[in-house]
């Protein structure tokens, strides 16, 4: 049997149900397939805001589109595509607005408008919040907002593969975790919105279902990755667990110390401190650390975040739920005491290559929104509150673009014959995992991937470490590709079968970043190399990209799309 | 702050298993496991998948108490799983269960749908003229998002809805966790619906089926309140009875 909608949307993040929700405004037949309820999906784990230039905030009177679309240029270290950019800062206005009128409970200034806060690398205050839990107020909204419109929701379903021939996409195989089933579903157009792939790194503010699986499944199906080297190492995670401790403990004023009590930001960016892009505070505090100048040990030391300055009432009013988890995770109360923070895996700026339509340019009737793309929006590095912006406006792009394509588009007399392939090669490859035959155990494999993801190709990087990291994870690819087994046969909500597909993903996305990462000397943004300590515009103002071509990853590069701010040196 | 702790204890835990698919009834299954100051009981679950058996069955998500995928029974209590510190609990042995009353899928994930089933039933959303929007956002002075703030935190992780006694004796209940959602919408002054909103709680499937026996005042992890919303409720309902008259 094959299931059919005219747009399918892979995952219930808030780009995923924006998407599915234009969609339909548009008139399609929509279905979203996800691997959880929309409400679980990571995008409700934000924190610390939404940035537009509302202008709501008593300092940010002057802010513009213009302004804001600069920040983001310069934040990204002029790697992001401006026309994108204009493009997303040109719809942030009437996005927010949007979801203020679906319901979205945002704190209010006294005035009865929308709470704007100071962000990092942000010019004014333009992160819009719903205390620090903006995500989760979001996401939620976008949920009800998709269930007044019914569109059905397909929950507890991982997309394994893509069904694409002659270049244009049939369907898509789904893993029914219920059943352990393989499903077929047709298809004139899919959306992926699948998020991030923190899990790469163990040591992440993600969500376990973060492993950037679907990337990799549109990357085996022609689609290329982009701009993978690039991921935000976020300043502040939990010492412990990387859980995400939000930017919004330093728009709120929060100081970062070392073990000699200094505000030591003061070294590495005297104008903005603390609220100094992510990648320049992660780099910072790694230094801290590395000099002797943190907590606990060089490998994964920490340093402070002090809010005990701050009055008790703005910590509980405006960031109670960090408070909380701080508490509860480290028992430290951070309206008494400094809390233990180092920098994690937090977000992924590179992914799937799609033009600012959300299109993709290599498969017809493929779109992606939301983390998982690189559309370049963020370039080399990301500002803090521009990412549920951008699911929120490119999630709505995608839906209507697709709708646009779907509604033109004629199911070829082989789509059928195309999804069965795909089907019976993705049950041939569970089925040997499955027998036993495989000697590797999976877990394994993927503890060695984390730790030399972490070890190699963390915040600094150098020739040696990555060359060694890129020879570790072919390694761990062939192991894989040796066979792997599944300790337990049980078919039904099978979670180490899912471990094991999203592994398999995980593996190239890591060969991705380790190739995009050895071959990029210079330092942009996030991507820091010390062998070469300096941007290079002339080689390196190109956007990196990864091909499956015969089975092997193949790298290249694109032009980066520059029309209105040359490229200057990145001073805060 | 002194150097975090790698203080480790050995502990039992004991999950409840069932497959529908293929089991006659519930059977329990016992591992061990090392634990130290940070471990979870989501991390100690993920680790006995990825050593021991990985057909234990569990939802999860954010590790960070926000997405509500992972509430279930620890030691008799509603708790989070990924915020649950296995050695505070101080227990050598740790009993992990579905959430009750929900039908199981298998081992500890269970059919949530007729939870959503009530949530949706309260129309969770904005209910007015939408023509007449303004072009920018709708005011709400702080102290009118202060009414609705509480309840706007809820996850709709299940808990309150599994612990309540009326739910258990009638199925058509709306239930907590609906009833604090409509009343985040029955108080959201940019509503323009809330008269027939708070009319629709006292239906018989609503207000006045709670027993206010607390359960999900207790079974809550965000230490929300639903009882309250629930007796606000009925005093706003008795208001606009009142007033009609």
């Amino acid at each position: 049997m094959i299931h059919k909608h005219s747009v399918l949307v892979v995952g219930s993040g808030l780009a995923g149900m924006r998407a599915a929700i234009a969609a339909k405004e548009n008139g399609v037949d929509v279905a979203v397939i996800s691997i959880c309820m929309p409400v679980r999906s990571h995008s409700v784990a934000a924190q610390g805001g939404i940035n537009a230039p509302l202008g709501n905030h008593p300092e940010s009177k002057d802010d513009s589109v213009e302004r804001h679309a600069f920040d983001t240029v310069k934040g990204s270290d002029y790697l992001a595509d401006q026309p994108a950019v204009e493009k997303m800062i040109g719809l942030a206005k009437e996005t927010i607005y949007e979801l203020e009128h679906w319901g979205c409970p945002f704190s209010r200034f006294e005035d009865g408008k929308i709470g704007q806060r100071p962000f990092g690398g942000a010019g004014y205050p333009r992160t819009c919040f719903a205390a620090d839990r903006t995500g989760h107020s979001v996401l939620h909204v976008a949920w009800e907002r998709s269930t007044k419109l019914g569109v059905p929701v397909y929950e507890d379903r991982l997309v394994v593969r893509l069904a694409v021939k002659d270049r244009k996409v049939h369907g898509i195989i789904v893993l029914n975790f219920l059943t352990g089933e393989l499903e077929m579903w047709q298809c004139d157009a899919v959306i992926f919105a699948v998020g991030g792939a923190g899990q790469i790194y163990g040591a992440t503010s993600n969500a376990l279902n973060c492993t950037g699986f679907g990337i990799a499944v549109a990357y085996w199906a022609g689609i290329s990755m982009k701009d993978m080297e690039f991921i935000q190492f976020h300043p502040t995670t939990l010492y412990g667990n990387n859980v995400l401790i939000s930017e919004a403990a330093r728009g709120e004023g929060g100081y970062l110390r070392n073990n000699k009590g200094e505000r030591f930001m003061e070294k590495y960016a005297p104008g903005q401190m603390e609220l100094a892009p992510r990648d320049i505070v992660s780099r910072s505090i790694y230094q801290e650390v590395l000099e002797g100048r943190g907590f606990g040990p060089k490998e994964n030391g920490y340093v402070h975040l002090d809010l005990t300055h701050l009055p008790e009432s703005q910590i509980l009013e405006r960031v109670p739920q960090i408070r909380e988890l701080a508490l509860r995770f480290t028992g430290q109360d951070m309206i008494k005491d400094p809390i233990p923070v180092q920098p994690g895996f937090h977000y992924l700026m590179g992914g799937i290559h799609v033009d600012a339509n959300c299109a993709s340019p290599e498969v017809k009737g493929f779109y992606a929104c939301g983390e998982c793309t690189s559309v370049s929006v963020h370039g080399a590095n990301r500002l803090g509150g521009n990412s549920l912006l951008e699911c929120a406006v490119f999630g709505k792009v995608a839906g209507i673009e697709a709708a646009k394509y779907a509604k033109e588009a004629k199911t070829s007399p082989d789509a059928k014959h195309v999804i069965f392939d795909e089907y019976i090669k993705q049950q041939e490859e569970i089925d040997f995992w499955y027998s036993g035959e495989g000697k590797n155990d999976p877990f394994e494999i993927m503890e060695e991937m984390r730790k030399t993801m972490k070890l190699k190709v963390f915040v600094y990087r150098e020739e040696q470490p990555l060359r060694e990291a890129l020879e570790k994870i072919r390694e761990l690819k062939r192991k894989f590709n040796d066979g792997v087994y599944l300790k337990s046969k049980v078919k039904q909500y099978n979670r180490e079968l899912e471990w094991v597909l999203a592994l398999k993903g995980m593996l190239d996305e890591s060969e991705a970043v380790c190739l995009g990462a050895l071959e990029r000397k210079e330092c942009r943004g996030s991507h820091w190399r010390l062998d070469y300590p300096k941007r290079d515009d002339e080689a390196f103002l190109r956007h990196t990209l990864v091909s499956y071509i015969e089975g092997e990853a193949k790298l290249s590069y694109s032009d980066v799309q520059i029309t209105k701010w040359e490229p200057k040196e990145r001073k805060y | 702050m002194s150097e975090v702790k790698k203080e480790t204890k050995r502990i039992t835990f004991k999950i409840k298993r069932f497959n529908p698919a293929v089991d006659i009834e519930p059977y329990w299954d016992i591992f061990e496991l090392d634990c130290h100051e940070g471990t979870t009981v989501l991390i100690a679950i993920q680790e006995i998948i990825a050593k021991h058996d990985g057909s234990i069955a569990m939802r999860y998500n954010c590790r960070g108490g926000i997405c509500g995928s992972c509430a279930v029974l620890v030691n008799n209590k509603y708790m989070l799983a990924c915020e649950t510190l296995v050695l505070q609990l101080n227990k050598k042995e740790i009993k992990v269960e579905p959430l009750p009353f929900y039908p199981v899928i298998k081992d500890l994930v269970v059919d949530m749908s007729q939870f959503y089933e009530k949530v949706l039933a309260i129309e969770p959303y904005l209910k007015r003229d939408h023509s007449k929007d303004p072009e920018t956002e709708i005011l709400q002075s702080p102290t009118d998002f202060q009414i609705i703030e509480e309840a706007t935190k809820c996850i709709l992780c299940g808990a309150c809805h599994s612990s309540c006694v009326s739910v258990w004796t009638d199925k058509n209940y709306l239930g907590p966790g609906a009833l604090l959602k409509a009343f985040r919408f029955a108080n959201d002054t940019r509503d323009e619906e809330q008269r027939a909103r708070i009319k629709r709680v006292t239906a018989e499937d609503g207000v006045f089926r709670c027993h206010t026996a607390f359960n999900c005042v207790e079974a809550c992890p965000k230490e929300l309140n639903p009882t309250e919303a629930i007796q606000a409720l009925k005093r706003q309902s008795a208001k606009q009875v009142l007033k009609f008259w």
